[in-house]
Protein backbone atom coordinates (compact mmCIF):
# COMPACT_ATOMS: atom_id res chain seq x y z
CA UNK A 1 0.00 0.00 0.00
CA UNK A 2 2.84 2.58 0.48
CA UNK A 3 4.37 1.69 -2.17
CA UNK A 4 1.57 2.52 -4.25
CA UNK A 5 0.68 5.74 -3.00
CA UNK A 6 4.77 6.27 -3.18
CA UNK A 7 4.17 5.82 -7.11
CA UNK A 8 0.82 7.54 -7.42
CA UNK A 9 2.51 10.53 -5.60
CA UNK A 10 6.00 10.61 -7.77
CA UNK A 11 3.22 10.75 -11.09
CA UNK A 12 1.29 13.18 -9.86
CA UNK A 13 4.58 15.14 -9.28
CA UNK A 14 6.00 13.94 -12.70
CA UNK A 15 2.93 15.13 -14.77
CA UNK A 16 2.54 18.20 -12.46
CA UNK A 17 6.13 19.17 -13.89
CA UNK A 18 5.61 18.57 -17.00
CA UNK A 19 2.24 19.53 -17.82
CA UNK A 20 3.29 22.98 -16.67
CA UNK A 21 6.05 23.67 -18.70
CA UNK A 22 4.00 22.32 -21.72
CA UNK A 23 1.14 24.56 -21.18
CA UNK A 24 3.36 27.72 -21.15
CA UNK A 25 4.53 25.99 -24.49
CA UNK A 26 0.96 26.28 -25.73
CA UNK A 27 -0.85 29.32 -24.37
CA UNK A 28 0.68 31.55 -25.85
CA UNK A 29 -0.25 30.32 -29.25
CA UNK A 30 -3.81 30.46 -28.39
CA UNK A 31 -3.27 33.90 -26.38
CA UNK A 32 -2.07 34.63 -30.09
CA UNK A 33 -4.78 33.23 -32.36
CA UNK A 34 -7.28 34.45 -30.00
CA UNK A 35 -6.34 37.80 -29.75
CA UNK A 36 -5.91 37.94 -33.46
CA UNK A 37 -10.01 38.09 -33.27
CA UNK A 38 -10.31 41.05 -31.48
CA UNK A 39 -10.90 44.34 -32.20
CA UNK A 40 -7.78 46.77 -31.33
CA UNK A 41 -10.25 48.22 -28.65
CA UNK A 42 -11.16 44.78 -27.42
CA UNK A 43 -7.66 43.53 -26.77
CA UNK A 44 -6.46 47.18 -25.14
CA UNK A 45 -9.65 46.44 -23.14
CA UNK A 46 -8.80 42.46 -21.93
CA UNK A 47 -5.41 42.15 -23.67
CA UNK A 48 -6.78 39.06 -25.48
CA UNK A 49 -7.00 37.45 -22.31
CA UNK A 50 -10.71 36.65 -22.48
CA UNK A 51 -11.97 34.16 -25.57
CA UNK A 52 -13.34 35.88 -28.49
CA UNK A 53 -16.94 35.32 -28.14
CA UNK A 54 -17.66 37.04 -31.70
CA UNK A 55 -14.55 36.42 -33.91
CA UNK A 56 -13.96 39.60 -36.33
CA UNK A 57 -12.57 38.78 -39.31
CA UNK A 58 -11.07 42.31 -40.06
CA UNK A 59 -7.40 42.05 -38.99
CA UNK A 60 -7.27 38.95 -41.73
CA UNK A 61 -9.13 40.88 -43.82
CA UNK A 62 -6.56 43.96 -43.80
CA UNK A 63 -3.82 41.55 -43.71
CA UNK A 64 -4.88 39.49 -47.18
CA UNK A 65 -7.05 42.55 -49.11
CA UNK A 66 -4.86 45.73 -47.55
CA UNK A 67 -1.50 44.47 -47.17
CA UNK A 68 -1.27 41.69 -49.90
CA UNK A 69 0.29 38.95 -47.07
CA UNK A 70 -0.94 36.33 -49.46
CA UNK A 71 1.74 37.66 -51.63
CA UNK A 72 4.70 37.35 -48.98
CA UNK A 73 3.18 33.34 -48.37
CA UNK A 74 3.23 32.44 -51.53
CA UNK A 75 6.57 34.00 -52.09
CA UNK A 76 7.97 31.70 -48.87
CA UNK A 77 6.19 28.42 -50.62
CA UNK A 78 8.51 29.22 -53.59
CA UNK A 79 11.51 30.05 -52.36
CA UNK A 80 11.00 26.88 -49.99
CA UNK A 81 9.86 24.75 -53.13
CA UNK A 82 12.42 25.78 -55.62
CA UNK A 83 14.95 25.17 -53.13
CA UNK A 84 14.32 21.99 -51.57
CA UNK A 85 13.56 20.70 -54.91
CA UNK A 86 17.50 21.68 -56.18
CA UNK A 87 18.82 20.50 -52.83
CA UNK A 88 17.13 16.95 -53.20
CA UNK A 89 18.14 16.71 -56.76
CA UNK A 90 21.83 17.58 -56.35
CA UNK A 91 22.44 16.36 -53.20
CA UNK A 92 21.16 13.07 -53.80
CA UNK A 93 23.09 12.86 -57.06
CA UNK A 94 26.39 13.81 -55.53
CA UNK A 95 25.62 11.53 -52.00
CA UNK A 96 24.69 8.29 -54.99
CA UNK A 97 28.30 9.02 -56.38
CA UNK A 98 30.18 9.65 -53.45
CA UNK A 99 28.49 6.63 -52.22
CA UNK A 100 28.65 4.48 -55.29
CA UNK A 101 30.84 5.20 -58.30
CA UNK A 102 34.70 5.98 -58.28
CA UNK A 103 36.07 9.01 -59.59
CA UNK A 104 39.21 10.82 -58.72
CA UNK A 105 39.48 13.17 -55.55
CA UNK A 106 36.02 11.34 -54.37
CA UNK A 107 37.99 11.69 -50.93
CA UNK A 108 38.87 15.23 -50.28
CA UNK A 109 35.92 16.86 -52.08
CA UNK A 110 33.57 14.44 -49.77
CA UNK A 111 35.90 15.57 -47.05
CA UNK A 112 35.59 19.28 -48.02
CA UNK A 113 31.46 19.22 -47.70
CA UNK A 114 31.98 17.46 -44.17
CA UNK A 115 34.45 19.94 -43.30
CA UNK A 116 32.18 22.75 -44.25
CA UNK A 117 29.51 21.93 -42.01
CA UNK A 118 31.81 21.78 -39.00
CA UNK A 119 33.04 24.91 -39.42
CA UNK A 120 30.76 27.79 -37.83
CA UNK A 121 30.57 30.68 -40.15
CA UNK A 122 28.83 33.60 -38.23
CA UNK A 123 29.42 35.89 -40.65
CA UNK A 124 28.90 33.99 -43.79
CA UNK A 125 26.42 35.73 -45.25
CA UNK A 126 28.36 38.64 -45.47
CA UNK A 127 30.76 37.70 -47.92
CA UNK A 128 27.83 36.04 -49.89
CA UNK A 129 25.98 38.85 -49.97
CA UNK A 130 28.73 41.43 -50.79
CA UNK A 131 29.16 38.34 -53.35
CA UNK A 132 25.96 38.51 -54.69
CA UNK A 133 25.80 42.16 -55.13
CA UNK A 134 28.85 42.31 -56.82
CA UNK A 135 27.58 39.63 -59.77
CA UNK A 136 23.78 41.30 -59.69
CA UNK A 137 22.23 38.23 -58.46
CA UNK A 138 20.27 40.33 -55.70
CA UNK A 139 17.20 38.94 -56.63
CA UNK A 140 14.69 35.64 -56.52
CA UNK A 141 17.92 33.00 -58.50
CA UNK A 142 20.49 34.53 -56.22
CA UNK A 143 18.72 33.62 -52.78
CA UNK A 144 17.46 30.30 -53.98
CA UNK A 145 20.99 29.16 -54.74
CA UNK A 146 22.41 30.58 -51.65
CA UNK A 147 19.79 28.92 -49.96
CA UNK A 148 20.58 25.71 -51.95
CA UNK A 149 24.18 25.85 -50.59
CA UNK A 150 23.39 26.19 -46.93
CA UNK A 151 21.38 23.09 -46.80
CA UNK A 152 23.67 20.96 -49.03
CA UNK A 153 26.60 19.64 -46.78
CA UNK A 154 24.40 18.05 -44.71
CA UNK A 155 21.72 16.93 -47.09
CA UNK A 156 24.52 14.69 -48.97
CA UNK A 157 26.08 13.28 -45.51
CA UNK A 158 22.73 12.16 -44.68
CA UNK A 159 22.21 10.05 -48.00
CA UNK A 160 25.48 9.44 -48.48
CA UNK A 161 24.96 8.00 -44.77
CA UNK A 162 21.66 5.53 -45.98
CA UNK A 163 23.55 5.26 -49.38
CA UNK A 164 26.05 3.36 -47.54
CA UNK A 165 23.99 0.97 -45.48
CA UNK A 166 22.04 -0.26 -49.21
CA UNK A 167 22.76 -3.61 -50.32
CA UNK A 168 24.04 -2.96 -53.85
CA UNK A 169 22.34 -6.54 -55.02
CA UNK A 170 19.57 -4.25 -56.53
CA UNK A 171 21.83 -2.12 -58.35
CA UNK A 172 23.92 -4.87 -59.61
CA UNK A 173 20.73 -6.53 -61.38
CA UNK A 174 19.74 -2.77 -62.32
CA UNK A 175 22.99 -2.76 -64.18
CA UNK A 176 22.80 -6.17 -65.25
CA UNK A 177 19.54 -4.95 -67.29
CA UNK A 178 21.30 -2.51 -68.93
CA UNK A 179 20.06 0.49 -66.75
CA UNK A 180 22.84 3.26 -66.94
CA UNK A 181 24.34 5.02 -64.04
CA UNK A 182 21.90 8.12 -64.36
CA UNK A 183 18.71 5.12 -64.23
CA UNK A 184 19.87 3.33 -61.26
CA UNK A 185 20.09 6.49 -59.02
CA UNK A 186 16.95 7.34 -60.54
CA UNK A 187 15.08 4.38 -60.51
CA UNK A 188 16.95 1.84 -57.91
CA UNK A 189 18.66 4.52 -55.68
CA UNK A 190 15.99 7.18 -54.82
CA UNK A 191 13.45 4.95 -53.85
CA UNK A 192 15.63 3.07 -51.60
CA UNK A 193 16.39 6.51 -49.91
CA UNK A 194 12.65 7.39 -49.55
CA UNK A 195 12.96 7.80 -45.60
CA UNK A 196 16.39 9.78 -45.52
CA UNK A 197 14.81 11.86 -48.52
CA UNK A 198 11.80 12.69 -45.86
CA UNK A 199 14.34 14.09 -43.15
CA UNK A 200 16.38 15.78 -45.71
CA UNK A 201 13.18 17.60 -47.16
CA UNK A 202 11.59 18.83 -43.89
CA UNK A 203 14.95 19.92 -43.03
CA UNK A 204 15.55 21.94 -45.40
CA UNK A 205 12.30 23.02 -45.89
CA UNK A 206 11.95 25.02 -42.21
CA UNK A 207 15.39 25.91 -42.74
CA UNK A 208 14.56 28.12 -45.78
CA UNK A 209 11.17 28.88 -44.68
CA UNK A 210 12.38 29.81 -40.89
CA UNK A 211 15.40 31.89 -42.71
CA UNK A 212 15.86 35.67 -41.90
CA UNK A 213 19.34 37.24 -41.84
CA UNK A 214 20.15 36.85 -45.63
CA UNK A 215 16.52 37.40 -46.75
CA UNK A 216 16.23 40.59 -44.99
CA UNK A 217 19.33 42.09 -46.25
CA UNK A 218 18.61 40.94 -49.89
CA UNK A 219 14.99 41.65 -50.43
CA UNK A 220 14.57 45.19 -49.59
CA UNK A 221 11.86 45.05 -52.64
CA UNK A 222 7.76 44.27 -50.71
CA UNK A 223 6.96 42.10 -54.03
CA UNK A 224 10.16 39.85 -53.24
CA UNK A 225 9.94 39.72 -49.67
CA UNK A 226 9.67 36.10 -48.19
CA UNK A 227 7.48 35.46 -44.80
CA UNK A 228 10.03 36.32 -41.81
CA UNK A 229 10.87 39.32 -43.51
CA UNK A 230 7.46 40.70 -44.08
CA UNK A 231 6.13 40.17 -40.55
CA UNK A 232 8.82 41.96 -39.06
CA UNK A 233 7.95 44.63 -41.60
CA UNK A 234 4.71 44.86 -40.85
CA UNK A 235 5.58 44.86 -37.22
CA UNK A 236 7.74 48.27 -37.69
CA UNK A 237 5.12 49.43 -39.89
CA UNK A 238 2.43 48.91 -37.35
CA UNK A 239 3.51 48.97 -34.08
CA UNK A 240 0.77 49.80 -32.12
CA UNK A 241 -2.00 47.26 -33.91
CA UNK A 242 -1.30 44.63 -31.85
CA UNK A 243 -4.41 42.51 -32.88
CA UNK A 244 -3.09 42.71 -36.39
CA UNK A 245 0.57 41.91 -35.77
CA UNK A 246 -1.28 38.85 -33.64
CA UNK A 247 -3.32 37.74 -36.90
CA UNK A 248 -0.12 38.19 -39.06
CA UNK A 249 1.44 36.14 -37.14
CA UNK A 250 -1.04 33.63 -37.01
CA UNK A 251 -0.80 33.05 -40.53
CA UNK A 252 2.77 32.28 -40.19
CA UNK A 253 2.30 30.09 -37.54
CA UNK A 254 -0.96 27.99 -37.90
CA UNK A 255 0.61 26.23 -40.74
CA UNK A 256 3.35 25.27 -39.64
CA UNK A 257 1.89 24.35 -36.53
CA UNK A 258 -0.56 22.18 -38.57
CA UNK A 259 1.69 20.49 -40.54
CA UNK A 260 4.09 19.78 -37.67
CA UNK A 261 1.58 17.93 -36.00
CA UNK A 262 0.52 15.80 -38.84
CA UNK A 263 3.92 14.73 -39.57
CA UNK A 264 6.27 15.42 -36.28
CA UNK A 265 8.23 12.55 -36.84
CA UNK A 266 9.62 13.83 -39.80
CA UNK A 267 10.07 16.86 -38.33
CA UNK A 268 11.97 15.86 -35.23
CA UNK A 269 14.17 13.83 -37.30
CA UNK A 270 14.47 16.62 -39.32
CA UNK A 271 15.62 18.84 -37.15
CA UNK A 272 18.17 16.90 -34.95
CA UNK A 273 19.32 15.70 -38.13
CA UNK A 274 22.44 18.34 -36.84
CA UNK A 275 23.57 15.87 -33.98
CA UNK A 276 25.10 13.24 -36.81
CA UNK A 277 27.45 15.84 -37.43
CA UNK A 278 29.04 15.77 -33.74
CA UNK B 1 33.11 -3.29 -60.67
CA UNK B 2 33.56 -2.46 -63.83
CA UNK B 3 37.16 -1.08 -64.57
CA UNK B 4 37.20 2.54 -64.74
CA UNK B 5 38.22 4.10 -67.89
CA UNK B 6 38.98 7.91 -67.98
CA UNK B 7 34.97 8.76 -69.42
CA UNK B 8 33.68 6.46 -67.03
CA UNK B 9 35.43 8.72 -64.08
CA UNK B 10 34.52 11.53 -66.13
CA UNK B 11 30.91 10.34 -66.21
CA UNK B 12 31.06 9.91 -62.70
CA UNK B 13 32.13 13.28 -61.72
CA UNK B 14 29.42 14.79 -63.60
CA UNK B 15 27.10 13.35 -60.51
CA UNK B 16 28.80 15.41 -57.93
CA UNK B 17 29.50 18.76 -60.78
CA UNK B 18 26.18 20.60 -59.77
CA UNK B 19 26.92 20.08 -55.96
CA UNK B 20 30.85 20.93 -56.20
CA UNK B 21 29.74 23.98 -58.16
CA UNK B 22 27.31 25.58 -55.96
CA UNK B 23 29.23 24.71 -53.28
CA UNK B 24 32.70 26.05 -54.93
CA UNK B 25 30.99 29.41 -55.10
CA UNK B 26 28.55 29.82 -52.18
CA UNK B 27 30.79 28.59 -49.71
CA UNK B 28 34.40 28.14 -51.04
CA UNK B 29 34.85 31.42 -52.12
CA UNK B 30 32.85 33.03 -49.78
CA UNK B 31 34.74 31.29 -47.07
CA UNK B 32 38.09 32.98 -48.14
CA UNK B 33 36.23 36.34 -49.35
CA UNK B 34 35.98 37.04 -45.82
CA UNK B 35 39.72 37.15 -45.35
CA UNK B 36 40.15 39.32 -48.20
CA UNK B 37 37.55 42.01 -47.39
CA UNK B 38 38.19 41.71 -43.65
CA UNK B 39 41.87 43.61 -44.67
CA UNK B 40 39.98 46.01 -47.02
CA UNK B 41 37.37 49.14 -46.31
CA UNK B 42 34.55 48.81 -48.62
CA UNK B 43 31.22 50.09 -48.48
CA UNK B 44 29.54 48.50 -51.87
CA UNK B 45 30.20 51.54 -54.09
CA UNK B 46 33.85 52.34 -53.96
CA UNK B 47 36.33 50.41 -54.77
CA UNK B 48 38.15 48.04 -52.35
CA UNK B 49 40.44 49.80 -50.33
CA UNK B 50 43.53 47.87 -48.63
CA UNK B 51 43.99 48.87 -44.87
CA UNK B 52 46.11 46.13 -43.66
CA UNK B 53 45.22 45.14 -40.27
CA UNK B 54 43.08 48.65 -39.26
CA UNK B 55 39.81 46.41 -39.16
CA UNK B 56 41.10 43.78 -36.80
CA UNK B 57 42.73 46.62 -34.39
CA UNK B 58 39.38 47.79 -34.22
CA UNK B 59 37.64 44.78 -33.31
CA UNK B 60 40.39 43.41 -30.83
CA UNK B 61 41.90 46.29 -28.97
CA UNK B 62 39.16 49.55 -29.57
CA UNK B 63 36.19 47.40 -29.96
CA UNK B 64 35.14 48.12 -26.38
CA UNK B 65 31.60 47.63 -28.00
CA UNK B 66 32.41 44.28 -29.57
CA UNK B 67 33.87 42.75 -26.70
CA UNK B 68 30.69 43.74 -24.96
CA UNK B 69 28.08 42.38 -27.45
CA UNK B 70 30.79 38.94 -26.50
CA UNK B 71 29.94 39.03 -23.42
CA UNK B 72 25.90 39.61 -23.47
CA UNK B 73 26.12 36.53 -26.21
CA UNK B 74 28.30 34.84 -23.55
CA UNK B 75 25.95 35.65 -20.59
CA UNK B 76 22.72 34.34 -22.69
CA UNK B 77 24.73 31.41 -23.74
CA UNK B 78 25.29 30.84 -19.93
CA UNK B 79 21.68 30.78 -19.11
CA UNK B 80 21.11 28.07 -22.12
CA UNK B 81 23.60 25.92 -20.56
CA UNK B 82 22.74 25.66 -17.20
CA UNK B 83 18.70 26.86 -16.95
CA UNK B 84 17.68 25.23 -21.07
CA UNK B 85 19.88 21.96 -20.45
CA UNK B 86 18.63 21.42 -17.17
CA UNK B 87 15.32 22.00 -17.62
CA UNK B 88 15.20 19.73 -20.47
CA UNK B 89 17.41 16.95 -18.47
CA UNK B 90 15.07 17.01 -15.63
CA UNK B 91 11.88 17.42 -18.50
CA UNK B 92 13.23 14.75 -20.32
CA UNK B 93 14.26 12.23 -17.18
CA UNK B 94 10.37 12.89 -16.14
CA UNK B 95 8.39 12.12 -19.37
CA UNK B 96 11.59 8.78 -19.67
CA UNK B 97 9.54 7.67 -16.75
CA UNK B 98 5.97 7.79 -18.34
CA UNK B 99 5.56 5.05 -20.91
CA UNK B 100 2.73 6.36 -22.55
CA UNK B 101 2.79 9.62 -22.34
CA UNK B 102 5.85 10.87 -22.54
CA UNK B 103 6.49 10.90 -26.08
CA UNK B 104 3.10 13.09 -26.33
CA UNK B 105 4.88 15.97 -23.82
CA UNK B 106 7.98 15.37 -26.62
CA UNK B 107 5.25 16.81 -29.05
CA UNK B 108 4.61 19.67 -27.08
CA UNK B 109 7.85 20.70 -26.59
CA UNK B 110 8.74 20.82 -29.95
CA UNK B 111 6.60 23.28 -31.66
CA UNK B 112 8.60 25.74 -30.22
CA UNK B 113 12.02 24.78 -32.22
CA UNK B 114 10.05 24.36 -35.21
CA UNK B 115 8.57 27.43 -35.37
CA UNK B 116 10.86 31.24 -36.63
CA UNK B 117 13.18 33.06 -34.56
CA UNK B 118 11.17 35.76 -35.79
CA UNK B 119 7.23 34.41 -34.84
CA UNK B 120 8.51 33.82 -31.67
CA UNK B 121 10.55 37.08 -30.66
CA UNK B 122 7.58 39.05 -32.20
CA UNK B 123 5.22 37.01 -30.00
CA UNK B 124 7.03 37.56 -26.82
CA UNK B 125 7.58 40.97 -27.51
CA UNK B 126 3.80 41.07 -27.41
CA UNK B 127 3.21 39.70 -24.62
CA UNK B 128 6.43 40.87 -22.46
CA UNK B 129 6.81 44.64 -23.62
CA UNK B 130 4.66 46.92 -22.14
CA UNK B 131 2.09 49.11 -24.20
CA UNK B 132 2.54 51.33 -26.33
CA UNK B 133 4.98 48.90 -28.13
CA UNK B 134 3.57 45.53 -26.80
CA UNK B 135 0.56 43.67 -25.14
CA UNK B 136 1.76 43.70 -21.69
CA UNK B 137 -0.14 40.33 -21.43
CA UNK B 138 2.20 38.60 -19.28
CA UNK B 139 1.40 41.11 -16.31
CA UNK B 140 -1.94 41.46 -16.90
CA UNK B 141 -2.22 37.36 -16.88
CA UNK B 142 -0.44 37.55 -13.70
CA UNK B 143 -2.86 40.23 -11.75
CA UNK B 144 -5.44 38.10 -12.82
CA UNK B 145 -4.40 35.34 -11.26
CA UNK B 146 -3.45 38.03 -7.81
CA UNK B 147 -0.20 37.62 -8.06
CA UNK B 148 0.24 41.39 -8.44
CA UNK B 149 3.69 41.84 -6.43
CA UNK B 150 5.68 39.88 -9.54
CA UNK B 151 4.38 42.50 -12.18
CA UNK B 152 7.45 44.57 -13.50
CA UNK B 153 8.44 45.68 -16.70
CA UNK B 154 10.18 42.76 -18.10
CA UNK B 155 11.92 45.49 -20.90
CA UNK B 156 13.39 47.83 -18.37
CA UNK B 157 17.24 48.20 -18.89
CA UNK B 158 18.30 46.35 -16.07
CA UNK B 159 16.27 43.34 -17.02
CA UNK B 160 15.94 43.00 -20.87
CA UNK B 161 18.80 41.06 -20.96
CA UNK B 162 17.81 38.51 -18.88
CA UNK B 163 14.52 38.22 -20.39
CA UNK B 164 16.17 37.88 -23.96
CA UNK B 165 18.07 34.93 -22.11
CA UNK B 166 15.15 33.33 -20.78
CA UNK B 167 12.73 33.54 -23.97
CA UNK B 168 16.00 31.87 -25.76
CA UNK B 169 15.72 28.85 -23.00
CA UNK B 170 11.89 29.13 -23.82
CA UNK B 171 12.40 28.76 -27.24
CA UNK B 172 15.54 26.01 -27.35
CA UNK B 173 14.94 23.27 -24.37
CA UNK B 174 12.88 21.37 -26.21
CA UNK B 175 15.50 20.56 -28.71
CA UNK B 176 17.68 19.53 -25.55
CA UNK B 177 14.62 17.90 -24.53
CA UNK B 178 14.61 15.78 -27.74
CA UNK B 179 17.97 14.95 -27.88
CA UNK B 180 18.64 13.77 -24.57
CA UNK B 181 14.77 11.69 -24.29
CA UNK B 182 16.11 10.08 -27.05
CA UNK B 183 19.49 9.50 -24.87
CA UNK B 184 17.64 8.28 -22.25
CA UNK B 185 15.16 6.31 -24.37
CA UNK B 186 18.48 4.04 -25.78
CA UNK B 187 19.18 2.91 -22.08
CA UNK B 188 18.25 -0.13 -21.70
CA UNK B 189 16.06 -0.93 -18.78
CA UNK B 190 17.76 -4.12 -17.76
CA UNK B 191 20.72 -1.84 -16.30
CA UNK B 192 17.68 0.16 -14.44
CA UNK B 193 16.10 -3.18 -12.54
CA UNK B 194 19.69 -5.11 -12.31
CA UNK B 195 20.67 -1.62 -10.22
CA UNK B 196 17.23 -1.72 -8.32
CA UNK B 197 17.73 -5.63 -7.25
CA UNK B 198 21.18 -4.72 -6.05
CA UNK B 199 19.50 -1.92 -3.84
CA UNK B 200 20.48 0.91 -6.00
CA UNK B 201 18.62 4.19 -4.75
CA UNK B 202 17.17 6.55 -7.47
CA UNK B 203 20.01 8.61 -6.70
CA UNK B 204 22.61 6.43 -7.14
CA UNK B 205 21.21 4.53 -10.87
CA UNK B 206 21.30 7.99 -11.40
CA UNK B 207 24.97 8.72 -11.02
CA UNK B 208 26.64 5.59 -11.91
CA UNK B 209 23.57 4.59 -15.08
CA UNK B 210 22.54 7.39 -16.65
CA UNK B 211 24.50 10.01 -16.56
CA UNK B 212 27.80 8.10 -17.59
CA UNK B 213 25.49 6.58 -20.24
CA UNK B 214 24.53 9.94 -21.34
CA UNK B 215 27.65 11.63 -21.57
CA UNK B 216 27.98 11.80 -25.58
CA UNK B 217 24.62 13.11 -25.72
CA UNK B 218 25.04 15.99 -23.51
CA UNK B 219 28.47 16.62 -24.63
CA UNK B 220 26.73 17.06 -27.61
CA UNK B 221 23.91 19.04 -26.28
CA UNK B 222 26.78 21.55 -24.40
CA UNK B 223 28.69 21.98 -27.41
CA UNK B 224 25.54 22.56 -30.22
CA UNK B 225 23.92 24.59 -27.22
CA UNK B 226 27.06 27.15 -27.21
CA UNK B 227 27.36 27.36 -30.97
CA UNK B 228 23.45 27.88 -31.69
CA UNK B 229 23.16 30.73 -28.70
CA UNK B 230 26.33 32.31 -29.90
CA UNK B 231 24.71 32.79 -33.68
CA UNK B 232 21.27 33.43 -32.11
CA UNK B 233 20.03 36.60 -33.65
CA UNK B 234 16.72 37.19 -35.71
CA UNK B 235 14.61 35.90 -32.24
CA UNK B 236 16.69 38.55 -30.19
CA UNK B 237 15.96 41.57 -33.16
CA UNK B 238 12.72 40.50 -32.82
CA UNK B 239 12.16 40.30 -29.33
CA UNK B 240 13.72 43.86 -28.27
CA UNK B 241 15.12 45.66 -31.77
CA UNK B 242 18.38 45.64 -29.59
CA UNK B 243 17.00 47.50 -26.94
CA UNK B 244 19.49 50.52 -27.63
CA UNK B 245 22.14 48.30 -27.25
CA UNK B 246 21.66 46.49 -24.37
CA UNK B 247 20.96 42.78 -26.06
CA UNK B 248 23.05 43.55 -28.79
CA UNK B 249 24.34 40.55 -29.56
CA UNK B 250 27.79 39.85 -31.78
CA UNK B 251 25.93 38.59 -34.85
CA UNK B 252 23.42 41.46 -34.19
CA UNK B 253 26.88 44.08 -34.45
CA UNK B 254 28.00 42.11 -37.54
CA UNK B 255 24.89 42.66 -39.05
CA UNK B 256 24.27 46.26 -38.29
CA UNK B 257 27.63 46.47 -39.68
CA UNK B 258 26.61 45.28 -43.43
CA UNK B 259 23.98 47.47 -43.06
CA UNK B 260 25.64 49.95 -42.16
CA UNK B 261 28.22 49.56 -45.05
CA UNK B 262 31.16 48.56 -42.70
CA UNK B 263 32.01 45.30 -44.49
CA UNK B 264 35.27 45.60 -44.04
CA UNK B 265 35.20 45.74 -40.04
CA UNK B 266 32.03 42.92 -40.34
CA UNK B 267 34.16 40.26 -41.64
CA UNK B 268 36.49 41.00 -39.27
CA UNK B 269 34.36 40.34 -36.60
CA UNK B 270 33.28 37.16 -38.05
CA UNK B 271 36.49 35.88 -38.61
CA UNK B 272 37.03 37.16 -34.48
CA UNK B 273 33.47 34.68 -33.62
CA UNK B 274 34.07 32.63 -35.83
CA UNK B 275 37.38 31.73 -34.45
CA UNK B 276 36.64 31.67 -30.80
CA UNK B 277 33.95 29.34 -31.69
CA UNK B 278 36.32 27.18 -33.55
CA UNK B 279 38.42 26.85 -30.51
CA UNK B 280 35.78 25.98 -28.42
CA UNK B 281 34.06 23.62 -30.38
CA UNK B 282 37.56 21.93 -30.69
CA UNK B 283 37.64 22.20 -26.87
CA UNK B 284 34.98 20.64 -25.65
CA UNK B 285 35.40 18.13 -28.36
CA UNK B 286 38.61 16.77 -26.67
CA UNK B 287 37.49 16.74 -23.51
CA UNK B 288 34.50 14.73 -24.28
CA UNK B 289 36.39 12.35 -25.76
CA UNK B 290 38.28 12.16 -22.69
CA UNK B 291 35.29 11.89 -20.30
CA UNK B 292 33.60 9.20 -22.66
CA UNK B 293 37.48 7.57 -22.11
CA UNK B 294 37.16 7.83 -18.70
CA UNK B 295 33.30 6.51 -18.58
CA UNK B 296 33.85 3.84 -20.99
CA UNK B 297 31.58 1.49 -19.09
CA UNK B 298 29.68 -0.08 -22.04
CA UNK B 299 30.75 -0.65 -25.91
CA UNK B 300 28.83 1.54 -28.38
Amino acid sequence: MYYRAKKVFILIVLHTFLISVALSCILPFFWMVNSSFKTEKEFMDDHGLKIATNPHWENYRILVVEKQFWLYFLNSLFYTFITVFLIVIISSLAAFAFSRLQFPGKNVIFFMFLAAMMIPLPAGFVPLYVLLNKVHLINRSGYVLAMVNMGLSLSIYLLKTFFDQLPRDLEDAARIDGCNRLQIWWNVGMPLVAPALGVVIVFNALNVWNEFVLASLMFTDDRLMPLQVALMEIYHRNIVAHSLIMAALTIAALPIILLYLSMQKHFIKGLTATEVVG
Amino acid sequence: MRENSASDNFKNFLFILPALLIFSIFYIYPFFYTFILSFHRYDFISEFKFVGWDNFKEVLIYGKDWWSSIYRGGFITFWALTFQNMLAFALALAADRLTRTGKIYRVIFFVLPVLSEVIIGLLMQQMLATAPQGGDVLNHMLKNLGLASLTRDWMANDRVLLTTAIVHCWKGFGWAFVLIFAGLQTIPEQLYEAARIDGASWWQSFTNIVVPLLMPVLALVMVLTVLGTMQAFAMILALTRGAGGLTEVPVMKIYDHVRSSQVGLACAEGIVLGVILVAFSFTMLYISKQIRKKYDVLPG
